[in-house]
């Protein structure tokens, strides 16, 4: 681990060691992150694809694509950054939201087959 | 006479009427609460204290100060907690035979309520995050944490959050829903009142304060160790509480989620957790649930980490298995994730998801069961010393299992099928909180009272106050177990089966012994002030323990370490220790440290009071507390003077009287 390679004097601070990236990269992730915000919207407001599920499903995977520019572009993220915490810390959250999410689909699909009222509420009581 | 709409747009929906004259328990618990008040606060006038408590405990940045603030928070809203506690019991214990008991309905409903949400948010909660926020420091050997102010105002926020629950005692009322206020009961329909209000917004403030002290830890103890403590050579306490921080970190934000949404429809009338419109409440259990589960890991893994510290220390030995323990530790934090369905097999999802979840909680007992040998085998062959903190332990290691072992019974969807929401299950948890958190708690309040106070606990009144807790305990809750068993549901209010009457009088004695323990835990403490100079420690290390929070002075200086320490094995201190340290005498430098500052408080206070404003829908208190807070909020990025050192003749000063305290001590 690279603090065993630390003496005692420099314990106390650490110079700056980010990236913080340049003009041209948070210029690029500014285009890309409009385009990717543009398309869906004309996806939504032109029907070009006619089923809307489709589009749903669409939008969703240029939501992840998004999501992949914002962190690479500004949040600056890579494998090795903060001695790859930061890689660390996402595939926690990747896998804490994979749990959440498809648990929760699952679940609750289970629950609303089973559960839930017929909505012609008439017949009932 | 101002006009009705004047009145309607100040006071929003509080009359006169809202406040509860008719009861007459209320009417008398705020008598002896305004009485105490008014002392306290007029002693405080007289005896000057104010602005020493403004400017030294108010707004401190110190994170030994806030640890020791968030801990008599805790014990403040303990006898809170425990009031409503004792009152039901009592209640149970009376309401037989056509006899209604001497509370009625609408009040007992409030209580049961309030008894969950102040022991699990701000009794236990406070508890937990001011141990790791005074001994995570310490024992990485950093200066403080990383984000200092953040600290101050994570704890005001707190603070926001108990002062709106305590307000409903006497202001309005409380949720008479339950602690996770299920809908649709607590949608607007059948909770109208603003007792369901009071909760979400106590709830929402609060957890501002955990989710920034949640990251503010983990950032601390990522980037602020000593050198040469890796992660491995990590103390227990701070991996625990390191995944602790972690649990918070993902989980809170599902609870705010979760009640911002159910808000949405008691403010706005949207329909998320309607009957009909599409809604579900079967939504809200699921979500709250993924919440609700990591909570208990929460709480109970800094618990399983002071039980670590306190059994290796006590024993004079290396903790056995230290490995095994945190690799047991993060494969708990995992698996918390995976098991929230179990709070609600019974809801109807079919055999395939509940034996899902049933087998995930059931694979968890096998790291706490881990944990459970490594610290007997700590024991083994160890110089065992029954000091209070050890008590607490064993006691916890003998009624912990027994709390395992009906959880796993639970854990088997058929059992709890005739199981669910039952007292078998109140005592099941009860088992495992008190027996596990609250214990864990005792012990280390014990264990690091002298490192902050620089003088021991008193134990005669610690050991009274221990015997009181663990027999009480069992007499408080086996009964419930039999009562469960028995198929007696939980949250009842009068019986009709004079059988069952012997049980609830145990269980009510048992509540009453656990009286006495809390009374000789306070009597422990004000002894232990009084005679403080005999229980004096000047070492620093009053247990001749192992981790870095004993190398330095109790209480430490403001600074913490002079120079910061060089981490070569596991267990530190002992390791320097064994190594003939010498503290170094000379060539001291200026510290660098953070300044004090009010902000944290004044915007917990805005926060809290716009809670109120909107709990009453008084929308021009919530309008104008909302932009005083965003104002605050940016003026404070506008100040500069953050951070101050302290001169190195200063430092050189508190480390002499160090020295001569310990060569006086020799």
């Amino acid at each position: 681990m690279k603090t065993e390679a630390h003496s005692a004097i420099t314990a106390d601070h650490h110079p700056d060691q980010h990236a913080h990236g340049s003009l041209s990269t948070y210029l690029l992730g500014f285009i890309l992150s409009v385009v990717l915000t543009a398309i869906p919207f004309w996806l939504v407001m032109s029907g070009e694809l006619g089923n809307k599920q489709v589009t749903a499903l669409v939008i969703m995977g240029f939501a992840i694509v998004q999501i992949v520019v914002h962190m690479i572009y500004f949040l600056h993220m890579n494998t090795s950054s903060e001695n790859g915490w930061t890689m660390m810390a996402l595939i926690f959250t990747i896998v804490m939201v994979v749990i959440a999410l498809s648990g929760s689909l699952w679940v609750m699909h289970h629950l609303t087959t089973n559960m839930m009222p017929v909505h012609e509420m008439s017949g009932m009581k | 006479m101002p006009s009705p709409d004047l009145i309607k747009l100040i006071f929003g929906r509080l009359t006169l009427e809202s406040l509860p004259l008719h009861e007459p328990i209320v009417v008398g618990t705020f008598a002896v609460v305004a009485t105490g008040g008014l002392a306290l606060f007029g002693a405080l006038t007289y005896f000057r204290l104010w602005g020493y408590l403004w400017r030294e405990w108010f707004t401190t940045v110190d994170h030994k100060r806030i640890g020791i603030m968030y801990m008599i928070l805790g014990i403040v809203m303990l006898l809170r907690g425990f009031a409503d506690a004792i009152m039901m019991r009592a209640q149970q214990a009376i309401a037989f035979g056509g006899s209604e008991g001497y509370l009625n309905a609408h009040h007992y409903d409030q209580i049961f309520t309030a008894h969950g949400v102040i022991m699990i948010f701000f009794v236990a909660m406070p508890l937990v995050t001011g141990l790791m926020n005074y001994v995570v420091p310490l024992q990485i050997g950093a200066r403080d944490v990383s984000f200092p102010f953040l600290n101050n105002f994570s704890f005001w926020m707190t603070v926001g959050g108990a002062v709106l629950v305590m307000a409903s005692l006497f202001i309005g009322e409380f949720a008479r829903t339950g602690w996770l206020a299920y809908p649709p009961l607590s949608n607007i329909g059948y909770s109208p009142d603003v007792g369901v209000d009071y909760y979400i917004w106590g709830l929402q403030v609060a957890g501002v304060g955990t989710t920034l002290s949640g990251i503010n830890l983990i950032c601390t103890i990522v980037k602020l160790r000593a050198p040469g403590m890796t992660m491995m050579r990590m103390p227990v306490f701070t991996w625990t509480s390191l995944c602790t921080n972690v649990l918070i970190v993902a989980s809170f934000p599902v609870l705010t989620v979760v009640l911002a949404l159910l808000s949405l429809d008691r403010y706005v009338g949207t329909n998320f957790f309607t009957n009909d419109f599409g809604g579900s409440p079967m939504m809200y259990v699921n979500l709250i649930w993924i919440w609700g589960h990591p909570e208990v890991y929460i709480l109970v893994l800094p618990a399983f980490g002071i039980f670590s510290e306190v059994t290796s220390t006590f024993s004079g030995k290396r903790l056995f298995g230290y490995t095994s323990m945190v690799y047991a530790t993060v494969v708990i934090t995992i698996l918390s994730y995976l098991v929230w369905l179990h709070h609600f097999f019974t809801m109807g999802s079919g055999a395939s998801v509940n034996s899902f979840f049933g087998i995930t909680t059931m694979i968890i007992s096998i790291p706490t069961g881990a944990k459970m040998f490594n610290w007997l085998f700590t024991m083994y062959r160890g110089r065992i010393r029954f000091e209070l903190p050890m008590m607490w332990t064993i006691a916890f290691m003998l009624t912990f299992v027994v709390g395992g072992m009906t959880g796993v019974l639970l854990a088997v969807p058929p059992a709890d099928f005739v199981l669910h929401n039952s007292l078998f299950l109140v005592a099941h948890f009860h088992n495992v909180i008190i027996g596990g958190v609250l214990f864990g708690l005792f012990a280390g309040m014990g264990y690091w009272f002298p490192k902050a106070f620089g003088f021991r606990l008193e134990p005669f009144w610690g050991k009274v106050s221990f015997w009181c807790w663990v027999s009480g305990f069992f007499f408080a809750f086996m009964p419930l177990y039999v009562l469960g068993l028995m198929g007696v549901t939980r949250r009842l209010r009068v019986f009709d089966d004079a059988s069952l009457q012997i049980w609830f009088i145990i269980a009510g004695f048992g509540a009453f012994l656990i009286l006495l323990g809390i009374g000789a835990f306070l009597v422990q403490i004000a002894v232990s002030v009084l005679r403080r100079e005999q229980l004096r420690d000047v070492t620093g290390d009053p247990w001749n323990a192992r981790t870095l929070e004993w190398a330095t002075s109790s209480p430490p200086p403001d600074y913490n370490f002079a120079f910061t320490p060089v981490v070569h094995d596991n267990d530190a201190w002992w390791d320097m220790k064994r190594r003939g340290y010498q503290r170094p005498l000379t060539g001291f430098k200026p510290i660098h440290m953070p300044q004090n500052t009010g902000t944290g408080i004044i915007l917990a206070g805005l926060s809290t009071a716009m809670a109120f404003g909107l709990i009453w829908y008084m929308w021009l208190l919530a309008a104008v507390s909302f932009i005083a807070l965003l104002v605050v909020a940016i003026g404070h990025t506008f100040n500069y003077h953050r951070d101050f050192d302290i001169p190195a003749d200063q430092v050189v000063r508190t480390e002499d009287a160090r020295t001569n305290l310990l060569a006086g001590a020799k």
